[in-house]
């Protein structure tokens, strides 16, 4: 900048004023660029507390025993959420199960074999595109697909159109995490002959164990709490419900019916409903990293 | 690479003799000249190389290769970066066949068998034809399934019969006594150095004829490199070896033969005393003597 180097050589007769303007000058831009990172973090942190405090605080409020062991009920009535909380595992629970191994054999699909094909930059493009698509969309296309064939609202109808989200999802993380393996790994399992599906499922898998458990986790956390793609499969249910072919209650599903409503207990409901997703999702996380700290 | 090679014959006068001594290959201390082997006698081949030309896409990186690896020495390969040395152990074992558009042709001659025609069963012949990498590759398991891997790639071995050859092997690499203990351990956090004695070790673990080095000690530090080296010697009793290296110092100390290597031509080969003290071609010498490359 302006230290005189005009002598060629670097610090050959500097300006040691000019030196010292510059330094105070980068230490300004340090103070300057620093404060804002942490003012943009400290309002990022600021409104998650704000969420997690305020849906503490009124959730909390709710809870009992009698939440996890009745269902919901009419107003006044003293309800519960089980059959929403039942509802939600099962479709959570075969969402993920349907979505994870076909989201996982596409993204070993597009990370080992189909490099550079052109079948794979479809597939890779249609993927993103579903990542991003809307998920009303995803119940629409559930309805029309099975829930029009069928006659009527499932469970069966909610879990897939949960498990559409989970693939691209899944598919995503499954592919980076898989290009993250250094080439060397592969071509030392190669190198003791072992076939390409072995190297795969006995070294890749492992060596990316933590990136797609990372990525399933995330795709369970996000359809645990998807409510639009659940309204035109699953519906809801106001009833006990584990039938696979008929309407099913869950958790989003309740809330949003609840939270709009003008009775004071569904509203309550509604609050500790959120809590429940918001606990079970951040368990499920933290038990998962710590089962993968331990390993490795 | 300062190396004087001043006619240093007398370097083959001090016969490191079987080079079964564990201290044999301590040539790095002595400064000004290169420690090269006595033996000049080159066994039979075990692997003929023909003709054999390698692409990669419309790029020929390999022309018209004739080389002998002979039987139980250990064949150096030598030459600046990109002249072809690493491809052509990767064709030895069909490394390449894992990317689409590299082919070889030629021959590649293994107990009458050309190793790069389409019939050859690669995975078997990869466990003939071991390879150890210049960068460590543990594999994300423990000590003991890293070498258990790849035997059960190809034998179906009852528990006591893997441990025998898991100890087996690991002694043969000369790391039992650093990992006895600690078998069932994540070999990530073994240190460098044991991590390529790991990786020598899962190589032989497999009884495989042939073992390919490519730059082995290029990551380790100057004692992990010696213990590599050594056991280079140790191995060369059973197995035939081929060792890619930039540092010519450790061809002459390991190597039987030498070949020199130069955009994608192999310009000679020699007995390792020959080729650092008298080689015919000039562009060998000007490489040895540090004046290119």
């Amino acid at each position: 900048m302006s230290a005189s180097t005009a002598t060629g050589i670097p610090h050959a007769g500097r300006d040691e004023r000019a030196a010292q303007a510059l330094g105070r000058r980068r230490k300004r831009i340090n103070l300057l660029v620093k404060t804002l990172c942490v003012t943009a973090t400290l309002i990022g942190l600021a409104l998650l507390a704000s969420i997690l405090v305020t849906l503490a605080w009124n959730g909390l409020g709710g809870l009992s025993l009698n939440v996890f062991i009745s269902n919901t009920k009419p107003p006044g009535s003293n309800g519960g959420l089980l059959n929403a909380i039942v509802g939600t595992l099962i479709q959570t629970g075969i969402g993920t199960l349907v979505g994870t191994p076909i989201g996982l054999m596409v993204g070993t699909y597009l990370a080992e074999y189909g490099q550079g094909s052109p079948i794979s930059n479809v597939v890779r493009f249609v993927s993103d595109v579903l990542l991003s698509a809307p998920s009303i969309l995803i119940g629409l296309f559930i309805y029309q697909l099975l829930v029009e064939p069928m006659g009527g609202f499932s469970g069966i109808a909610g879990s897939l159109a949960l498990a559409v989200i989970v693939i691209p999802i899944v598919v995503r993380t499954t592919e980076d995490m898989l290009r993250l393996i250094p080439a060397t790994l592969r071509e030392a399992a190669i190198g003791l002959g072992a076939p390409k599906w072995k190297m795969i499922t006995l070294i890749c898998y492992r060596a990316a164990l933590d990136g797609i458990v990372t990525g399933v986790l995330l795709a369970v956390a996000r359809i645990a709490g998807e409510t639009a793609p659940l309204l035109f499969t699953s519906l809801g249910n106001l009833n006990w419900s584990v039938s696979m072919t008929k309407p099913m209650a869950s958790l989003p599903v309740t809330i949003y019916q609840y939270a709009g409503s003008a009775f004071d207990d569904w509203v309550q409901l509604a609050w500790t409903a959120a809590l429940l997703i918001t606990v079970g999702v951040l368990a499920i996380n933290i038990t998962a990293r710590f089962a993968l700290r331990r390993r490795t | 690479m300062d190396m004087t090679m001043s006619g240093q014959t007398s370097g083959s006068g001090q016969a490191s003799g079987s080079g079964q001594t564990p201290g044999s290959g301590q040539a790095s201390g002595s400064r000004g000249g290169v420690q090269v082997r006595s033996n000049s006698k080159i066994n039979e081949p075990r692997i003929a190389i023909r003709k054999l030309d390698f692409f990669y896409g419309d790029n020929r990186a390999l022309k018209q290769i004739d080389l002998d690896l002979p039987e139980q020495q250990v064949t150096g390969m030598i030459g600046p970066s990109g002249c072809g040395k690493s491809t052509l152990l990767r064709v030895l074992n069909r490394m390449y066949d894992l990317y689409p558009n590299q082919r070889a042709e030629g021959e590649v001659m293994m107990d009458a068998t050309n190793l790069i025609s389409a019939e050859v069963d690669v995975n078997a012949l990869r466990a003939r034809i071991g390879m150890v990498f210049q960068r460590p590759t543990p594999f994300p398991m423990t000590v003991y399934d890293n070498i258990a891997f790849g035997v059960k790639l190809h034998e179906k071995l009852s528990r006591s019969a893997m441990d025998e050859r898991v100890e087996w092997s690991l002694t043969r690499a000369a790391l039992w006594g650093e990992v006895k203990d600690r078998l069932q351990t994540s070999a990530m956090g073994l240190s460098g150095g044991q991590q390529q004695r790991l990786c020598i070790a899962r190589t032989i673990a497999v009884h495989p004829e042939v073992i390919l080095f490519d730059e082995p000690t290029s990551a380790l530090d100057p004692i992990s490199t010696l213990k590599v080296e050594e056991l280079i010697d140790e191995l060369k009793h059973d197995y035939t070896i081929v060792i890619v290296t930039h540092n010519m110092q450790q061809a002459a100390r390991c190597a039987d033969q030498v070949a020199f290597f130069y955009l994608g031509e192999m310009v000679e080969v020699a007995p390792a005393v020959q080729l650092f003290t008298a080689p015919k071609e000039r562009r060998t010498q000007e490489y040895i003597t540090g004046r290119f490359g």
